[in-house]
Formats: structure tokens, sequence, C-alpha cells
């Protein structure tokens, strides 16, 4: 068995408010904003503050507010992020180093997005059921906003930079139950940051505005909204009732839906859709916008706190790859 | 479902042109509010009232409302067969 012992998340310092966002495109209303896309603030890292340094203060955050977890219980790392340091090493060993953590562990990256958090849930279970690791620092940290164009009104308005540290153990809070995964790559050029990597090293300089006055660059982050809601709208209940299927569950069983908080648009969608209550449908971007990898531990921290984590909580991550995945946590009643 | 209650539910989604003006002929991309938002918000809208997924370039590539409308109705057929 596996477990959540403890969650932590960190937020950058600067803070954009909506009122910014409006200065900076006066088409925009504070009211509109927060209305539709249901985010009244967002973090922004600072330009020389990386996921990996985010990622080592969520860590440092969550050691510091849980006493009882020692750093040399730590036998492994593992570190989501698509805004690493280096082409190469792997973040994860500079965070071992940074964290003072032993040398007698594991530690890699992964790359992927908003289902990130899920599938680090899955392989940190898979580390601990398996009996490589006793407890597993799960990490995840996004620096989005360093890959979007200061005129992306849409993206700048959604994005907010955030990171999380877990911690997975064969003890914990939250059991951690069985998943439903997804992949879809044909879908990969809706979500993309096209240069940069090592199939367009060099920055391709192709900006050009549509005729709303968005810009469109191989060298910005790029999100193809309709794409992805159709993306959304095909595969978000289907990997819903699969994981549902797995646990042995049905809808009525479950006490809280934990999403990636995608936007409140799209959540409010989603939640009519399959049907579920509002008051177990938990929403919580409104101070820190859609985090990527972050938005589900953010949300799960929060939710805690609030007092709102109860039995079977069905959480779920989707988004850029395509990629999406699914699985119920179940804490005491 | 009928043309005119499709241009009933259209018009909701828009909060800065009068619904006297959308007719089956309105090419809607061509109204000053039209944004790629309200693609999105079509998208959903389509879900809801009528339980089926239409594409954004389906509604990229129809010109009226009443295009729009067919492909919507055809998607309702297709869902019922």
């Amino acid at each position: 068995m596996s477990y959540i012992k403890a969650i932590a998340y960190y937020l950058p310092e600067r803070v954009v408010t909506n009122e910014e966002l409006v200065a900076d495109f006066p088409q925009w209303t504070v009211e509109k904003i927060a209305s539709k896309v249901g985010v009244n603030q967002r973090h922004v890292a600072a330009l020389n503050e990386t996921s990996t340094d985010m990622a080592v203060a969520a860590a440092e955050k969550l050691f510091f507010s849980h006493a009882e977890i020692k750093k040399e219980a730590i036998d492994f790392v593992i570190f989501c992020t698509q805004t690493p340091d280096y082409i190469l090493p792997t973040s994860a060993c500079l965070i071992q180093h940074r964290l003072g953590l032993e040398k007698s562990i594991g530690a890699f990256d992964y790359n992927l997005g908003c289902s990130g958090y899920v599938y680090g849930l899955a392989i940190a279970k898979s580390l601990v059921v398996s009996e490589v690791a006793r407890n597993v620092l799960l990490l995840t940290a996004e620096t989005y906003n360093k890959h979007i164009h200061p005129r992306d009104k849409g993206n700048r308005t959604i994005f907010g930079d955030a990171a999380s540290a877990t911690i997975v153990s064969n003890e914990g809070y939250a059991k951690i139950g069985e998943f439903a995964l997804g992949t879809d790559g044909s879908g990969a050029n809706n979500l993309i940051v096209k240069t940069g990597g090592a199939r367009n090293p060099e920055k391709n300089g192709d900006l050009k505005f549509d005729k709303d006055g968005n810009p469109l660059s191989s060298d910005y982050l790029y999100m193809n909204g309709g794409e992805i809601l159709s993306f959304t709208q095909e595969n978000v209940p289907k990997v819903v009732s699969q994981t549902l299927e797995r646990n042995g569950l049905t809808k009525d069983d479950i006490d809280l839906c934990v999403f990636h908080q995608a936007n409140k648009y799209m959540l409010d969608f989603l939640r009519m859709k399959l049907k579920v209550d509002k008051e177990k449908f938990y929403v919580n971007m409104s101070q820190v916008g859609n985090t990527v990898s972050n938005s589900i531990p953010i949300a799960l921290c929060d939710a805690q706190k609030e007092n709102k984590l109860h039995g079977n909580i069905l959480l779920s991550g989707f988004g850029v790859g395509y990629s999406w995945a699914g699985v119920v946590i179940t804490t005491g009643k | 479902m009928d043309i005119q209650s499709f241009i009933g539910n259209f018009a909701t989604l828009f909060e800065e042109t009068d619904m006297s003006i959308l007719t089956p002929q309105t090419r809607y991309q061509d109204l000053e509010e039209w944004s790629s938002l309200l693609t999105i918000s079509t998208i959903m809208l389509v879900d809801q009232q009528y339980d089926v997924a239409i594409k954004a370039d389906q509604i990229r590539d129809a010109n009226t409302i009443e295009e729009l409308y067919n492909i919507v109705k055809e998607k309702v057929i297709q869902s019922e067969n």
C-alpha cells in the first residue's frame, strides 16, 4: 500500500492582478476575467527564478512544516517539469544536492504538464509498492510564464507559476488507489513551444499577430483553446469512468472531485457534463490561476486546510501531450 | 430542434450583440463581438443543449448561423441513429 503523507506548495513572490492585466489589455475588464476565467491573480516567477529553485523552496516548506519527516528518510526524488534548468543534467540531481538529501537515493525528472501530478503519484506508488523506495519526494514546478509572449492576453490571464512537494510513503493520510492513464500524441501541436528543443534549436523569429491582436509565434507558448476543449470534452468523461471502474466505485461513492484547475469556464463545463454537484467539485484557482502540474497538489493542500478531504477523492489531470490520467485517493471519513 | 430555438440559444453567448440582428443568414464571425472565446463558448453550448460535440474548425468553416445549425442538426441525427 502507498499513501500521500504530506503536501506543501510554494508560490513565487510576484503577483499579477487582473487590474494590471487590464492596464496592458484595455479590451479586457476585471469582471470579465474573473467571471470567465475564474482567476483574480496569479503568481509569476522572478526573471532569475527557475522551476528548480521553486521546487527546492516547496520541499523546504514541506520539511519545515512537517518536522516528523526527516530529509534522511527520503530515498527517491522525482521531479515533474517542462522548464528544467538545463538540457542536461537532470534537475532532480541538482535538487538532491541543494536539499542536502542522502546520496544513496534515486532521482530523475519527467516531462509532463497538467497530467503530471497524477502520473507522479503513479510512479511514486510503483516505487513504494515494489519496495524500491519507502519515502518518495514527488516535486512539481512550472514557469509557463517564461514561455508566454507579453501580448498574449489569454495565456497571461490563465497561467500562474508554482511548485509543490508531496511525500508518498508506506504510511500517510490518503491511500493511493488505482489509476487510469491516457496518451494521444496526435494533439501535440495544439499546446506547444516549438523552438528551443533539439528539433528546432534556434528561435524562429516568426512572430505575427492575428486580427484580434493575439501573438502567434513558434518561440512562445501556443495553445489552441478550441482543440484543447474538444480533447477535454472527449477524454475527461472517459478517464473518469475508467478510474471509477478500476477502483470498483460509482460516481455516488465519490466525496470530492479534484481536477486539474484549467480555468473556471472549463471546470464548470466538465462538472455539468459529468453531472457532479457543486459542493463535491473543488475549484480553487482564483488566487493562483492554472498552475499546470501544480494545480492538483495545491488544491489538495488547500482542501485539506479547509477540512474538505474526506472519503473517496477523484483526481484527474489532463492537457499538454495530449496526456491525461485519473486516480482515486481515500482518506478517513 | 429548429433554427429559431438554435438562434435563441446561440444568442445567449453574446453580451454586446443585440439578439434581434441574429438571423439564419447572419455571418457570425463578422460580428464585432466574435472572438476565439466565443468559439469555445459555442462548443460548450452545443454540448450542453444538444449533447453532441462539434469542433472549432467546423465553427470556423461555417459561414452563417444556418450552416452552423445544419452541422449541429446533422450530428444530432447521427447520434440518434
